[in-house]
């Protein structure tokens, strides 16, 4: 039994030669991707494996590279807002709200309408939760739970229909505005919010119930992709996986934005830096984000979601059809698009997996000369080799599922 | 709010700093690659400095956007935790010296910024440890963010020769 063991598990140490008598000692090069079920999103990993040990990593992205930073040199700013929300397609709304502050930074514009300011807090941690939900979810599923994961993907199945009715679109919203929002919520929004955070509540407690008394979950969680707090600070770590480290960093309460310093909540942070921290932390932030929500749905200001700026806001439809000079406004806005001083700016919001940030270079023109995106997927997926060295195969699943590397961020 | 660390700067470095800006609330500073590491050593070590996280690496291509000047500039952002302030650093580079030496060894994190700077723009970093595309593959001609790469240039299939060893 034990011979057996051995040579499932591998070899302890590489110089620990005895037990492999008559066996090829030598490494192996296995290609774990670009398709493979137990990973989301397309990506190689060269591994170099010592019987089922891992000596060597070597993570090619790229395969998803679409070019979204050229592709923006040719866009009007306001053209780029459907780009942004196939980076981190599940949760797109964070984007739309960094890349708008990005552009209003540039404009000088600081002061939004308060009731467009509730609105993107409300819509972002939407987005949160369902990002949250999915890597969870999809995690749960990939190390055998099954169940949790229909029922996670329930949860985010009421969002995205809640912010379907709102913004028109499943998954790629474009609702965010240089200025505000597209359009107000839709009658009801309030309400129906309210009642889906009641009910995600119940059916969130099932779900943890189901993976918080499961040992293999719990086993396979605990103790694997161990990260440093030392090592998470030198490779610019972010998110929930920087926090799980230990590391108290959260731009909404360190660099707050919108109306952030307003609200009350809680920064989860563990302790160990490994996988199950990072999902518990996971699991308490979409608990904040619903306290979140309840506080601004009941503190919602009436008024404008749009700013009142020539620069930025379509003329009044009145106007745009029934002045020349409403409708020459109209027509550039649209074909010139908006005018941004030359300049270059770094703005960062905290998005579903660490710091998103958008560095762009304006050239006076109505698209940016450079429009760069500090995408969190890639720079915490750097961190995955050293992790996984000196680990079995089947940890790759645990530790991929919860550093939640998005295909669409990652290769931009 | 990170005029002290332009200040610190300013005095320990004095002329060897090419410029010094903070416009948008974003500060900068510009170095010649020569003394990037000087530089850069400086912000990690000093402890009323203490940038220890890496923010991003990026290039800009400004050719046709300004008659003068050098054509490209890297820009690497840091971040200090413990004092929770940021800089950006801006190295020019001529066109035809591309190169200047690798902060990867300082913040571990700037290894893959690195890559893909390369792999976008041609920059090459001097004693990066393992400096390979990496969102595009080995086969792939040209830099695709560089300013005079046509959008929509197509690449051919290409089929790769393995060899057995």
């Amino acid at each position: 039994m034990s011979e057996l063991k051995t040579l499932i598990l591998g070899r302890k140490d590489l110089g620990d030669a005895e037990d492999f008598e008559g066996m090829p000692n030598d490494l192996m090069t296995v290609n774990m991707g670009p398709s493979h079920p137990a990973m989301h999103g397309t990506i190689r990993i060269e591994l170099t494996i010592d019987g089922e040990r891992v000596v060597k990593s070597d993570i090619n992205p790229g395969y998803l590279h679409r070019g979204f930073e050229k592709e923006s040199e040719y866009a009007t700013y306001t053209q780029i807002f459907p780009y942004t929300d196939r980076l981190n397609y599940v949760s797109p709304l964070i984007n739309n709200v960094g890349f708008a502050m990005a552009v209003e930074k540039l404009m000088g514009i600081t002061e939004l309408p308060i009731r467009a300011q509730y609105i993107r807090v409300i819509i972002s941690e939407m987005s949160r939760i369902t990002d949250h939900l999915t890597c969870v979810g999809a995690s749960a599923m990939e190390l055998g739970a099954f169940a949790p994961f229909l029922f996670l993907v329930k949860v985010r199945e009421w969002i995205y229909e809640l912010l379907e009715e709102l913004t028109g679109a499943r998954l790629t919203h474009s609702y965010v505005r240089v200025g505000g929002v597209g359009k107000d919520l839709t009658e009801g929004f309030s309400e129906k919010l309210t009642g889906l955070l009641d009910k995600m509540e119940g059916v969130l407690d099932e779900a943890k119930g189901l993976l918080n008394n499961n040992k293999i979950f719990f086993d396979r969680m605990s103790g694997v992709g161990v990260f440093s707090k030392e090592d998470a600070i030198a490779f610019g770590l972010t998110g929930p996986c920087m926090r799980a480290c230990g590391i108290d960093l959260d731009i909404r309460k360190d660099f707050p934005y919108l109306i952030y310093d307003q609200l009350e909540f809680d920064v989860p942070v563990g302790t160990s830096g490994d996988c199950l921290d990072r999902y518990l932390v996971r699991l308490e932030e979409i608990k904040q984000s619903t306290h979140i929500l309840r506080q601004c749905l009941a503190k919602l200001p009436g008024g404008a979601v749009m700013i009142d700026d020539p620069r930025c806001s379509l003329p009044d439809k009145q106007e745009t059809y029934n002045s020349i000079e409403g409708m020459i406004r109209h027509f550039k806005h649209i074909v010139d698009g908006i005018r941004v001083e030359p300049g270059e700016a770094y703005t960062f919001v905290e998005g579903g997996n660490g710091e998103l940030g958008f560095f762009i270079v304006a050239d006076g023109t109505g698209r940016p000369w450079k429009c760069y995106c500090r995408s969190p997927s890639f720079i915490n997926l750097q961190t995955v080799p050293k992790t996984m060295a000196g680990r079995l195969i089947s940890d790759i699943v645990p530790i991929f599922g919860m550093i939640n590397m998005i295909g669409g961020e990652c290769d931009k | 709010m990170s005029q002290a660390v332009l200040a610190a700067l300013k005095s320990k470095f004095g002329d060897a700093l090419l410029a010094t800006s903070s416009n948008y609330g974003d500060e900068c500073v510009t170095v010649a690659a020569a003394k990037l590491i000087e530089v850069a050593t400086f912000l990690r070590d000093d402890p009323k400095m203490a940038f220890d996280s890496p923010v991003f690496l990026s290039c800009i291509d400004r050719l046709g956007l300004s008659e003068s000047g050098p054509r490209f500039e890297v820009v690497i952002q840091l971040r200090s935790l413990s004092l929770r302030h940021r800089i950006r650093i801006k190295v020019p580079l001529e066109e035809n010296k591309l190169k200047l030496p690798s902060v990867s060894a300082l913040w571990a994190g700037f290894n893959w910024l690195e890559r893909e700077t390369y792999d976008m723009y041609g920059v090459e970093f001097e004693g990066h440890p393992d400096l390979r595309r990496i969102y595009l593959y080995d086969e792939f001609k040209g830099f695709p963010l560089r300013k005079d790469y046509p959008k929509d240039r197509r690449h051919p299939l290409v089929r790769r020769e393995w060899s057995d060893e």
